[in-house]
């Protein structure tokens, strides 16, 4: 198999908070019938951990499932094991409505690290969601846009924020980030 | 700014993360239908200032499409509700009725 390159080969910055590329990860696609037990069970056996309620995403180690839209859901694991992961998922809903399908390369995933309310500023220039402490912590996973282009993002912990978007406009994302992130632009507004 | 609650994921979202899908509960005119009705349903349209139906698409966010009713020149929002809804739904319209007392909207009220 060819040597998978991730959209910015890990470029990074540093202002207010870091930027990081976070290279290549595994991500499924799966989406059918919240209430099917055979989903559930598929999900649970790929990721090692229950499907998250709404607008939940749940970790367990180097995998996680993110909830996406009531029948979509999001399996983050290791590069390397997507392809097994699809075929498990396939193998366990064979005969069950279901769609499951190896994202990874179709979009690029951002880590951004530093002071828990300049992480939180960044993002909250850049999207038109509620990112106050009170409304927006860890076990979320929320979809809005960044700027022009859709995302996702979610706390890994207080200091700790990822991001996922398109592949296609992953420099896109990078640049806004990184302006976002200019040194000098602290606003202020999350600090308590 | 328009703020509309998604039915389908809980979020309150900004009217940047949405695209509007004009007006709700049209009834669709195929084949056997008389020119009249077939008209109505491809051109004729509601343009009212105050109570409107519309359809909205969460689309940068779950992606699904909902339903709300707001009034067009306040911006004030009476209710989201589910796409598969064929009418305005009771609680939606008694909301309005307290709001807007003797509102019509084609055959609502
Ligand atoms: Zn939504």
């Amino acid at each position: 198999m060819s040597e998978a390159v991730s959209a910015l080969n890990g470029q990074s910055f540093v202002g207010i908070v870091k930027i990081e590329e976070a290279g290549p990860q595994g991500m499924i696609t799966l989406r059918g019938d919240a209430g099917a037990a055979a989903l559930q069970k598929a999900a649970r056996d790929v990721a090692g951990v229950d499907m998250p309620g709404i607008r939940g995403i749940a970790a367990a180690g180097d995998r996680a499932i993110a909830w996406m839209s009531p029948d979509e859901w999001l399996i983050l694991l290791p590069h390397a094991q997507a392809h097994e992961g699809v075929a498990t998922l396939r193998t366990a809903l064979a005969g069950t409505h279901h769609l499951a399908e190896n994202v990874s390369d179709a979009r690029a995933l951002f880590r951004v690290t530093g002071e828990p309310a300049r992480l939180r500023e960044v993002l909250a220039k850049l999207a038109p969601a509620d990112l106050h402490p009170d409304r927006f912590g860890t076990g979320e996973m929320r979809r809005t846009r960044l700027a022009q282009v859709p995302a996702a993002i979610w706390l890994d912990s207080a200091g700790e924020a990822r991001v996922i978007c398109f592949r296609s406009v992953a420099s896109y994302v990078f640049d806004l980030l990184s302006v976002a992130a200019a040194p000098g632009s602290e606003v202020g507004f999350f600090d308590a | 700014m328009l703020i509309l609650e998604c039915p389908c994921c809980g979020v309150l979202a900004d009217e940047t993360e949405l695209a509007p899908g004009g007006e709700a509960h049209l009834k669709r005119f195929g084949p056997g239908a008389s020119d009249d009705e077939f008209e109505g349903y491809l051109f004729m349209r509601e343009n009212p200032r105050g109570v409107h139906f519309e359809r909205w698409r969460h689309v940068n966010g779950c992606g699904k499409w909902f339903h709300a009713a707001r009034d067009t020149s306040t911006l004030e929002v009476f209710g989201t509700y589910p796409a598969q809804t064929t009418e305005p739904p009771r609680d939606i319209r008694d909301r309005i009725s307290a709001r807007r007392p003797g509102w019509t909207w084609r055959e609502f009220a």
